[in-house]
Parts: structure tokens; sequence; C-alpha cells
């Protein structure tokens, strides 16, 4: 009895957010002249074939991308490197350090939106240059990306024992070559967490971007743009592929995943016995 | 190590001073100068005149918070409840959607929710009465709700799964019913994940400018829109739109203050929370 | 904090997501390039070639043509495309204001770019107003913009508009006579018309019965829920000026006060306020009524039958959307290139024939289908002409009054300043309450 009512919660929960995603698929296969939200006429991919054609989409996707994965990259190095200085330092600086490191996560994104809107809109009337674009996209992104870096990097630093980097070094291992050698691989783990954190906010950022792009168009840019007129069923195509690229994905990993902790259970069976 | 790892974080210094802190002062120049630049409290005399939105942006915030605290928990407890397996792929399912822009899944409302939407025509199919939807505050909680209670029922769950089962047996074999073990020991060792919970919903929440264009009509002004019209929107005037954005920031940092204070001092391991 | 919503293996799925969408959109992108043939990417030799077969020489000559020309030229097949110059125009116009290249009409900026050989990156706007913040407030480098007649001379007051050279717009000699020296840009040193209208409504005789000739039907409780109206201060508050008579262009306090007053009396009956979605949810039956411009009658009445325009006995707002190119243009050369493109009659007729407004150019309604331009809704005769106003530029007070009292529109009423107050107090009490009964507590304990 409990169980059922736990089992009909559930799914009740699950397709409240699963029944918008639901429309947007069955709606990029709507094969309609007029692209109507939501009058079915028949089964089509068209709609799919356009999306490879539209030369507006595919550059705001690209831009996406670029802007993703240089952000990602420049504040997970820049984030482990802080996150090894903060470690190393005495309670107040770091107390100082973390607060200003978790003031992005708390304040609200448009707060952060229009101050860095206000913030490059006046440097360029200080300094010239010619607009907001992809360097100011860069730079909020990059922003916004480094505490999330930060936070996963230092419990793995904490974890870490901190006698090893100088027993590295005692060995005669040169500091450069010990923190490769020691500290890093370490540490892997919270850096790759961060590296793709920093990748999927970045992919996914509307509010920031809004405020700080100019003319330059991401994709979650010009999906808002549509929005304000009606949105081409070529949008609900593309996330549709990309849905279904993410779900494939999970389940390989999920299956894999539980077949190694299979494994490992039979080995741990074993060594006990 | 302690000397020489420090300068690492050099970069990373200059780069928030520039980023982080010079725009909030930013802000708050913008807040108390006008357009010529000379000193004025207008601005913020002026955020007064709001201050409707601001009431009405909280209120649905926080009735959104307290309903998809309401739906988040229970489910929380069910996947925390399940084997290690099935956890894994609920926790995915509920982090799914997040993958679809949201712009677009709360696009996909509006369709849904239309006086002529598939909701309303399947109804009418039904011979049920339609019911009027869109553009109501109950919709702009809707798009809260739907959009941020993953936020929600992930730190609960995170929390309840690192429940020991023997606290709550000890608790069971020493008299308790259910209620009371839900109650005082469930509940209470559940708070960091509320508290992470209802922030991580509230805060996105009181400030979106999107979810309330989209399925409110534009006439429930929230406090995003108001920054939003300010800024890039039909009434340009950045100096008062500093200013809201800092009344916003000094409420929403009291509120966290608030909140902090039932976590009894777990956050303060995980690295400091600002208050 | 966040950290708990995303675990490893999530972040492996989507690295891999991305690296998978990565490989076919590049080629995809390059492809465009090799499909024409001309495969020798960014050699030098190559544009040499193609300039003898750029057939149309355009102003400014082929300066950097090496660098991306493969790609430009191969944009078309035709070979009388012109090579990619590696200059991209940013064009910020309208929602729904150019032919896109759907039914049937020309993609216009796609034929500028074969035509010229400089890309265009054409971003939209949904009101003067929002035009005017992105310009000034959001850093953006635009080289042209279509704002409407009170905007560009607000623009023009502001020095935020560079003058034309129009030696390179030769074309502006089929811009009629009457559109040549405007009010809102004397002399037309600044802008060259697009496109002119007037405001009416658009309504669905599906549910409404009547013949609407009032802007007081947008005030009729029969259509509660289904009203639209604009989403932005002047043309809002313009109808209910209409309805009390006064000037669109007013600067008394009290009049303002009072169209606010009339609109905020209107607002529990509408259902949303909007702009470039008019479109959609006048089709889908999802409104009944609303204003907009007439131009957009060549979308909403040929695409729907029950859906009709009129223009109330009241008069209207008469309005000139017109060309310009901001003082901030890094490519003014090329932007005034986009303009005498768009002046070209042969393109206006095409533009105009799908985006339904009127061109001020008598020289363009030959290439443009006849009935549209015998059409009153796309050119109202004089008798509705003399009953039209148009916006000037308002004083800095009364637009901020203006801004303001939209604003409160919007909110439905003024707010008392110490709600506020109240709120922000109400907060700090619970605060301090609850660090002073910890204290007290802790107090206890050790005690």
């Amino acid at each position: 009895m409990k169980k059922a009512g736990a089992r009909i919660y559930t799914f009740l929960i699950f397709l409240f957010l699963y029944a918008p995603i639901l429309v947007l698929i069955v709606f990029s296969f709507n094969d309609s002249e007029t692209a109507s939200r939501t009058v079915w006429g028949g089964f089509s991919l068209r709609w799919y074939r356009k999306l490879f054609e539209d030369r507006l989409i595919l550059e705001a996707l690209c831009n996406t991308l670029l802007i993703a994965v240089v952000s990602a990259a420049a504040s997970t190095v820049l984030g482990t490197m802080a996150a090894i200085g903060i470690n190393s330092m005495k309670r107040l600086p770091r107390r100082v350090m973390m607060n200003i490191t978790n003031f992005p996560m708390v304040n609200p994104e448009i707060v952060t939106g229009v101050s860095l809107m206000l913030l490059f809109v006046s440097a360029v009337r200080l300094f010239g240059g010619r607009s907001l674009g992809m360097g100011s996209l860069f730079a909020a992104h990059i922003t916004f990306c480094l505490p999330y870096v930060i936070l996963s990097v230092l419990p793995k630093l904490r974890q870490m024992d901190p006698n090893l980097y100088e027993a590295a070094q005692d060995l005669g291992c040169p500091p450069v070559k010990a923190f490769f050698k020691v500290v890093l691989p370490e540490i892997m783990p919270g850096v790759v967490t961060g590296l793709i954190m920093a990748f999927t906010l970045s992919i996914d950022d509307f509010v920031i971007s809004y405020f700080t792009s100019g003319t330059t168009q991401t994709l979650p840019i010009y999906i808002y743009s549509m929005t304000r007129k009606r949105i081409s069923p070529e949008i609900n195509a593309l996330s549709t592929v990309m849905f279904a690229v993410v779900m494939v994905l999970l389940i390989i990993i999920n299956a894999r995943n539980a077949r190694e902790r299979k494994i490992e259970k039979a080995q741990e069976r074993h060594e006990s016995v | 190590m302690k000397s020489e790892s420090k300068l690492l974080s050099a970069p990373y210094t200059v780069w928030m001073t520039v980023f982080i802190v010079l725009p909030m002062l930013l802000v708050g120049y913008f807040a108390f100068t006008d357009k010529s630049g000379s000193f004025t409290l207008e601005n913020i005399l002026n955020v007064g005149q709001y201050s409707n939105v601001f009431l009405r942006s909280i209120w649905l915030g926080a009735v959104a918070t307290v309903v998809s605290l309401g739906l988040g928990y229970p489910l929380a407890y069910i996947i925390a409840k399940m084997n290690a397996r099935r956890q894994n792929v609920m926790v995915m399912l509920v982090m799914l959607p997040m993958w679809m822009n949201f712009l677009l899944r709360t696009y996909a409302w509006m369709t849904l929710l239309e006086d002529n939407g598939l909701i309303n025509s399947a109804l009418a199919a039904l011979g049920l009465p339609r019911i009027h939807m869109i553009n109501t505050a109950g919709a702009v909680v809707l798009g809260m709700v739907y959009n941020y209670i993953p936020y929600m029922i992930l730190p609960l769950y995170s929390v309840l799964t690192k429940i020991d089962k023997s606290v709550i047996e000890a608790a069971q074999d020493l008299g308790a019913n259910d209620r009371e073990v839900f109650l005082k020991v469930i509940m209470p060792l559940s708070m960091p994940g509320i508290i992470s919970g209802v922030t991580m919903v509230f805060v996105p929440a009181v400030s979106t400018f999107i979810i309330s264009k989209m399925l409110g009509g534009g006439g429930n002004l929230l406090i995003g829109d108001l920054i939003d019209m300010q800024f890039l929107g039909s009434a340009y005037n950045p100096n008062l739109g500093s200013a809201v954005s800092l009344v916003l920031m000094v409420i929403i940092l009291i509120c966290m203050g608030i909140m902090n204070q039932f976590d009894d001092g777990e956050a303060a391991e995980g690295g400091g929370m600002l208050i | 904090m966040k950290k708990y919503h995303l675990n490893c293996n999530l972040f492996m799925v989507v690295c891999l997501t991305l690296c998978l969408w990565l490989a076919p959109v590049q080629p995809l992108l390059a492809g465009e390039a090799a499909s024409g043939g001309f495969a020798v990417q960014g050699s030098k030799a190559a544009s040499g070639g193609f300039v003898a077969q750029g057939s149309k020489a355009t102003p400014g000559g082929f300066v950097g043509a090496g660098k991306q020309a493969a790609s430009g030229a191969a944009a078309s097949a035709e070979n009388t495309a012109a090579p990619d110059r590696g200059v991209t125009i940013n064009v910020y116009n309208w929602g729904e204001y150019i032919a896109n290249g759907t039914d049937g009409s020309p993609d216009v900026n796609e034929e500028f770019t074969r035509r010229t050989g400089i890309r265009v990156n054409y971003t939209t706007f949904d009101s003067n107003e929002a035009l005017y913040s992105k310009l000034v407030g959001g850093g953006a480098d635009y080289d042209v913009i279509i704002p409407s007649d009170y905007m560009v001379s607000k623009l023009i007051d502001e020095n935020m508009l560079a003058e034309l050279d129009f030696s390179n717009i030769p074309n502006f000699r089929y811009i009629d006579e009457r559109f040549q020296d405007p009010d809102y840009d004397p002399g037309s040193r600044y802008s060259v018309p697009y496109t002119w209208g007037v405001v009416g409504l658009f309504y669905n005789t599906d549910y409404i019965e009547e013949e609407i000739t009032s802007w007081s039907a947008l005030w009729d409780d029969r259509y509660a829920g289904k009203i639209l109206m604009f989403d932005n201060p002047r043309d809002s508050f313009a109808i209910a000026q209409l309805l009390l008579g006064q000037s669109l262009n007013t600067t008394d306090e009290n009049d303002w006060a009072e169209a606010a007053a009339l609109l905020k009396q209107q607002k529990p009956l509408v259902q949303a306020y909007v702009m470039d979605r008019i479109f959609d949810k006048m089709e889908s039956s999802e409104a009944w009524i609303a204003p907009y411009y007439s131009g957009d009658a060549a979308i909403l009445v040929e695409n729907s039958d029950s859906i009709r325009f009129v223009v109330p006995e009241e008069g209207t707002n008469y309005f000139v959307d017109a060309m310009c190119i901001p003082a901030t243009s890094s490519h003014k050369e090329e932007a005034e290139a986009y303009i005498n493109f768009l002046c070209d009659p042969e393109i206006a007729g095409a533009n105009m024939n799908y985006v339904g407004y009127s061109t001020p150019e008598s020289a363009a309604k030959e290439y443009m289908d006849e009935e549209m331009v015998e059409n009153p809704v796309y050119y109202p005769d004089e008798e509705i002409l003399e009953r039209t106003e148009v916006f000037v530029n308002l004083p800095e007070s009364t637009s901020k009054l203006v801004d303001h009292l939209w604003a409160e529109v919007k909110m439905g009423g003024p707010g008392e300043s110490m709600v506020l107050v109240a709120i922000i107090l109400g907060f700090l009490a619970v605060y301090i309450a609850i660090l002073v009964y910890k204290r007290q507590k802790r107090k206890r304990e050790l005690t």
C-alpha cells in the first residue's frame, strides 16, 4: 500500500518534470506549414533537415561551444591554482577569499549580469575598444565558473596528506615536478569535476550572457530572441538531438558503472573470503 | 610549500577584484549618482515606489520555495530509500530535464497551459470545462517550481542518503512511532539539505525575469523584470536599475543570513558561508 | 553549494555529448566553402581569381578578400557572387521586419552578402525603447539600426547617429519627395526611411461579431482575458490618449496621469502585454483583439480568414521607421552599402511584399503585388491619414514620468516606500531575533 503510494507519487513528479520535454520532442516532428505549437499536422523530419541548413543557429551553437570550451579551460587552470593558494593560507585571509568566492554563487544571477555589463560598458567608454562581444563573454563566463571549480578542488586538497608534497621535495624533486607528479594526481577528480561543471554552466547560461553579449549571439540568446515571436521547430529539433545524445550516454555510462560496481563487489567478497 | 603556493592564488585574487568586487562597487556608484554623475539619493528613494513588485516577487518566490520543498522532500526521501542502483537512475532522471534549455522548457509550458493549449484541449475532449491557467500568478509559480525543483531535490537527497540507518532504528527501538522518527530524527538531520535547497530555489525564483514574462503575460511584473526594464528594456535608467539591484541584494543577503542560522555549523565547515 | 547537483558521471556524459556535437558542426560550416568548388582555403591566389568574378564592384574595394574568400563565394552557386570581404555588419531591426526567404520571399540579407561579400549579423529588437537601451547601455556596436521617427530625433539630439554620406546611397533618389525632408530629421541628414504605417486593431471575427470601430473595444469586458496590449509605453499610452482626445505628445503631467489611470482600469481585462508574440496569439485564437502595426496585416490577415484589421475612428499614430547608422559604427561604408541595397526599388519591392508595411518608394511598387499596393490597409487613404498624429521626442522630464507611469500600470498601482522599508526591517528583525535566541541558548547550555 505504502509502496504503491510512493510509486504513484514518483510517477506524478516525473510526469510534471517531463511533460514539457515530451511536448517539445513531439512537436519537433510536427509536419505543419505554419510551425504551429499546438496543432498536429502529421509526422515529418523537415525541421531536422532545416536545422542543418540554418546558418544562424549553427553559428550560435558554435559560439556557445567556443565560449564554453575556452572559459571552462581557463577557469579550471585559474581555479585550481587559486584553490592551492587558498588551501595554504592562514585562517583569516582564507575566510576573506572564501567569502569572495561564495559571493557570486549567492548573488542573484541578474545582478551579477547587470554589474558585469556596467563594468564592460564603462571600460569600453574609458579605454576605447569596440564593444562587448566575445571578449566580454569570455570574461563573464570565466568569472561565474571560477567559484565552482574552486569549490570542487578544495575538498580534494584538504583530503590530501600535506606531507606528501614535502616528502617529494625532500627526496630532491623540484617544486613544479613535485606538483605534477604528486599533487595533481591526488586532486585530479576534483579538477575534472570542476572542468565539466564549468563547461555545462557556460553552455546553459542565459541571464549573464544576455547582459554581456553585445551583438554576439549564443544559442540561449538566439532562443530568447525567438521566444519573443515564436520558436521555430528547428530549435525543438536541435534540443531533441542534444537531449537524446545526453540520454544515450547516460544509459551507457550507467550500465558500465553498474558492471564495474558488480566486479568490485565480487572482488571484495573474494578478498574477504 | 606555504609561501610559494600562496602566490598561486594571486591571479585569481586580481581576477575576482576586477570582475566581482569592482562591478559591485560600480552598481553602488550608479545607485547613488544621477545621469551626470553627481551624488543623489533619489534613485534609492524611488525604489520604494516599486514595493509592490518586491512584495509580489518575494511572495511568489516564497510560495514556489515552499511548494518545491513540499513536493521535493517526499521524492528525495523515496529515492534515498531505494537500492543504490535505482538511486543512481532516479537522480539522473531528476537532472536530465536540466539539459534542455530552460527557455525552451518554459516555452513548452506555454503550449501546455494556454486557453487553447494542450491541457485545455484534452479537458475539452473529455467533456470537462476548460481552466484558465496561462498569464496568472499560479502559472508563474508553476514555472518557478518546475525550473528549480531539481535544486531542491538533489541536496535533500544527498543529505538523506547519508543518514545512518542505525540512528533511525535506535529511535524506533526506543519506542518512537513513524511520525516522531520523522520529526525528531530525520528532519533535524536533513536540515542542511533543506537549507541549501531552500536558498537554491528561493534566490533564483525571486530574481527571475523570464518566467514571469513568458507565463505571467507581462502583467505580473517581478523584480527581475524591473531590473531588465531599466537596463535593456523599455525604460532605460541604469541608475534606478542599480538601486533596485542593490536593494534586492540586501534582501537576499539578509535572507541567507537567516537561513544560515538554522544550519548548525555544518556549512561553515564547507568553506564558510557569506554571513 | 550547487556542487550537489551534478555528479561526476554526468560531467563525463556532457563532455562526450559535446564532442559528438562538435564533430558534425564544424565540417558543416567549413563545408560551406568546399561545396562551391573553391577549396583553396585562405590562399591568396584564390582571391585574385574572385575579383574578376565579382561582377558588381562594391564601394570600399576588395580589402581583406583573401582571408575568407572561399566561404563567401561559395555561399551561392552562381558566379555573380562577390568575394567575402571579411567584414560583418551588425544590423538591428524590428522582429518580422525583413524578407527572410520564407513564403517564397527572397532572403534579403543573403542576397546582400552574395552581391557585396559583406556578411550580415542580423538581430532584432521589439520596441524603440529597447533599442535605445541596448544602444546606450548595452555596449553593442551596431552598424545599421531602424528606429521609428521620434527615436530618430532623440538619437540625433543625443549625437548618437552618424551623418550619412549620400554619395554611397545613390538609391536615395527613389525615396518619394514627401519623405525626403521629415520633421524628425530635418534635411534628411541622418536617416533614410524604410517603411511607414499606422497603428490599428486586429480582431478575430469568429469571436467578435460586431464591427469594431473604436479603441474602446479594448476596454470591453465581454472580451476580458482575450485582449492584448502593446508592451511598450509610447504605443500603449497613445491608445488611451486617443480615447481621451489628448495629443499623443502632450507634456501636461495631468494628461499622462489620466491616461495611466485608464490603462490601469484596463489591466484586469488584458491577457498579456506583448509585442511580436501577437502573431502567435492571434493566429491560435488565444487572443481575440489586439492593437498592432498595419503592416503586420500581411502576415496576420493573410494567414487567417477570420482576422480583420481596422483603423479606429478616434484616429491613430502614424509612424515612419528609418535606417540610421550609429555614431559608433566601425563599418560605416559597408553600412551605407546595406542601406543603399535596401533602397534598390527591386529589393525594396520584394522586401515590402513580404514585410507588408508601406514603402516610401513609389518606384518599388512596380515590383509588388498589385493587390497589396491598392489595399487601403497597406496604403491608407488621405481620409485616414488626416486622423493620424506622429510621435515626437518627449522632453526628458516627461519621458521619465511616462516610464514611471508605465511601470506603475504594469505592476498595478504605485507602491508605498514604507512597505519596502517594512519588508527589509521585518527580515532584519527576524535575523536579529534568531541571533539573540541562539546566543542565549548557547549561554544556557554552557552554564
